[in-house]
């Protein structure tokens, strides 16, 4: 009889196994974040922020050089963008540049070694185009990225394409209009939607195209508001997407009693929507455009470029590399340079000095 | 040929030495009555009595649990169309979920909570769309409805056959009530197939979120309220009335019907018991009709919640503001304006 039922309660305490065996382990940190007794705490679990501390942490920067000296464009050929450097700041920038993207590639990443000034390479570019990204991103959504700013590596990470990035899946085969429809939902395994089974590509509508988030009804009784049922399935897929990677709860941005309400939200919120204007604007005008120049292997399924989504940046945490502010001391990251400056030639400082700088 | 089985040897005499043994706290049944396969009363009816299906196994594993005996079942007409239509709308539904892994029954396994069968995209309101785009949804809807339905019958007929009161069925229909509101009801109201729920073990969850997502927080629903507590009442009451009986079974009051009119010592018990600990006692009746409606309003008051929700109410949470039911907090942020409205 014993025998009999410790064999019966080994069933339920291997499924009770299984079925935890996809859960973190307590105790977990709780912070609160709102007014008492609503629920509103931030839970992080300490296991994993440690885990994950190294990907997080800005390397140094390259000591400065003197901004003295003969300008960029001056000196080397086909300076099209940072010319208004000294050469000193020039390839500084380089060196560091090569140091967030491609540090196995080394120059020859976007370079033609035979002639730095060939624009043969499609990496080349593709790295103006980016500088020019930057410079949109510190100038123009301070809303979002405020002071702390971005540089290459807040995506980069020593990798020549981020490793958070998206494209379209492509559709599923279907037997005509008869057989085979996942209506893009209901998979197993898509870490753009945290694994559930909410719609998996949230990025197409929300943050390429300018579908409307909002959902919810805005008035107690019904007044017109024409969105369906379902279209809070996408809205839901995109909000899981942010909360994955920036490894908040949904209390980071909203009050859970009342989603759609502002003045009971914390000011994330803000940010965040700041944050989604931002994403789509990087997509349609700076990374779509240069889809024609790339090779077929940096191309998605569906023939389209990697996209920039919140993991791009954030991988993870609430702020990209944990708050750190790497364009402070990269300036020229700042935006895009003014009005042209006159050259001043002081210091004259070249490639090997910059080298020796950094080593 | 009735005997007592795996009877505690000492039963008897402990309960005559008055101890308190643990063998009423026991997750299995202790006390089994072994007995010749029983085919059941004869009824009036000669189809009554012939359309019962087999002789009637007996499982011991199942006495743990229950009765030993296994059937007979009695299927007829109902209740074969009813596994049929509803073998039908369940196949539909597992293919449907197949094709969408390219038929591998591995990953048909592994995906299985995530699959699902979607109803019509909102642009086709009511109509009739293509098979694959909620077309396969309406079928084996329909198909598991009048499965459903049919067995609500069948179990109508067959409490009427035995001469039973139809509280079962009753209480099921409650629970049809939700289903066909969810299903076929609210989104008749709404003018769309789109607003009802998948079918599918997360796509129904989704849904669940989505609805109170789309309609201001479901929590503010005072119906929701209402079925919430039927639900968690109904629980409550389960453990009370079980803990009840199992604990005055020494005094024969598993015997609640007899009881009911000749109420001994069991009963006494018990209810001095509850008058004891809360001053008030259920009766041996009372206490099943309370449970009965417990259930029940669960599921009644559930489906009018839903009904409600997007034909009258667009947003409970405005709605439970309006009417003074969702309490302000201080504001602790500072005032936070949506920055689309700013612009």
């Amino acid at each position: 009889m014993m025998r009999q039922l410790r064999a019966l309660l080994a069933v339920p305490a291997v499924l009770a196994a299984l079925f935890l065996a996809g859960c973190e382990r307590p105790d977990m940190d709780t912070a609160q974040i709102g007014y008492r007794g609503t629920g509103m705490e931030k839970v992080t679990n300490p296991r994993i922020v440690a885990a994950s501390a190294a990907r997080h942490v800005a390397p140094a920067p390259l000591d400065p050089v003197p901004a003295a000296g003969p300008k960029a464009r001056d000196v080397y050929k086909n300076v099209k963008l940072l010319g208004d450097l000294s050469i000193g700041e020039f390839n500084r920038l380089m060196v560091a540049m090569t140091q967030w993207i491609a540090p196995n590639e080394s120059c020859a990443y976007c370079h033609n070694l035979q002639n730095f000034a060939d624009d043969s390479v499609y990496t080349k570019n593709t790295a103006r185009r980016m500088l020019q990204m930057t410079w949109e991103i510190n100038s123009k959504w301070k809303a979002h990225v405020a002071d702390t700013g971005v540089t290459c590596y807040t995506c980069h990470r020593g990798q020549g394409v981020p490793a958070e990035r998206w494209f379209a899946d492509p559709p599923m085969k279907t037997a005509g209009r008869m057989l085979g429809n996942d209506n893009g939902q209901n998979k197993a395994g898509k870490a753009s939607v945290g694994n559930s089974s909410l719609p998996y590509d949230p990025f197409t509508p929300f943050l390429l195209g300018n579908k409307e988030i909002r959902v919810t009804a805005p008035t107690a009784l019904p007044t017109g508001h024409d969105v369906r049922l379902k279209q809070a399935e996408w809205t839901h897929g995109l909000m899981i997407h942010m909360s994955e990677s920036l490894g908040v709860g949904c209390v980071q941005c909203h009050n859970s009693r009342a989603f759609a309400e502002w003045n009971q939200s914390p000011p994330q919120r803000v940010t965040a929507w700041h944050g989604i204007r931002m994403v789509r604007t990087l997509n349609n005008d700076f990374m779509v455009p240069l889809t024609a120049g790339q090779p077929k292997n940096r191309l998605g399924p569906s023939g389209d470029i990697a996209k920039v989504n919140c993991a791009t940046c954030h991988q993870g945490v609430n702020k990209p590399l944990n708050g750190a502010s790497m364009v402070k001391a990269h300036p020229e990251l700042l935006g895009a340079p003014q009005a042209p400056t006159k050259t001043s030639a002081a210091t004259q400082i070249g490639i090997d000095t910059v080298l020796r700088v950094v080593q | 040929m009735v005997g007592l089985v795996a009877a505690p040897a000492d039963l008897v005499l402990s309960l005559a030495r008055r101890t308190i043994m643990p063998e009423y706290q026991n997750l299995f049944t202790q006390i089994r009555v072994e007995a010749p396969s029983y085919p059941g009363v004869p009824l009036e009816r000669e189809r009554d009595n012939r359309d019962r299906l087999g002789s009637g196994p007996h499982i011991q594993l199942f006495a743990w649990l229950g009765n030993a005996q296994i059937g007979p079942v009695y299927l007829g007409f109902t209740g074969i169309a009813a596994l049929i239509f509803f073998t039908l709308g369940f196949t539909l539904i597992g293919w449907n979920m197949l094709v969408q892994v390219n038929y591998s029954p591995i990953e048909f396994i592994r995906q299985l909570f995530w699959l699902s069968l979607d109803p019509p995209s909102p642009q086709y309101g009511l109509r009739f769309p293509p098979m694959n785009e909620g077309g396969w949804w309406l079928m084996s809807g329909l198909f598991i409805t009048i499965s459903i339905l049919l067995w609500w019958v069948r179990m109508y007929r067959r409490a009427r056959a035995l001469g039973m009161g139809t509280h079962v069925a009753w209480a099921f229909a409650a629970a049809i009530w939700l289903y066909l509101v969810l299903g076929l009801i609210r989104p008749v109201l709404m003018g769309s197939w789109s607003e009802a729920v998948p079918f599918g073990i997360f796509s129904h969850l989704d849904w669940t979120t989505a609805f109170s997502l789309r309609y201001g927080n479901l929590f503010y629903n005072p119906f929701h309220m209402l079925s919430i507590a039927f639900l968690y009442g109904s629980v409550l009451l389960f453990a009370m009335h079980g803990a009840t009986i199992l604990a005055v079974s020494r005094y024969g009051g598993e015997r609640e019907i007899e009881q009911i009119y000749d109420r001994g010592t069991a009963s006494e018990r018990a209810a001095l018991f509850w008058r004891w600990t809360m001053g008030f006692n259920a009766t041996m009746e009372s206490i099943h009709r309370w449970a009965w409606w417990f259930a029940v309003l669960t599921c009644i008051t559930g489906g009018i919640g839903i009904l409600l929700t997007g034909t009258v109410v667009d947003n409970w949470y405005l709605w439970a503001v309006k009417h003074g039911v969702a309490p302000a907090y201080p504001e602790i942020w500072g005032p936070v304006v949506d920055p689309a409205a700013a612009r």
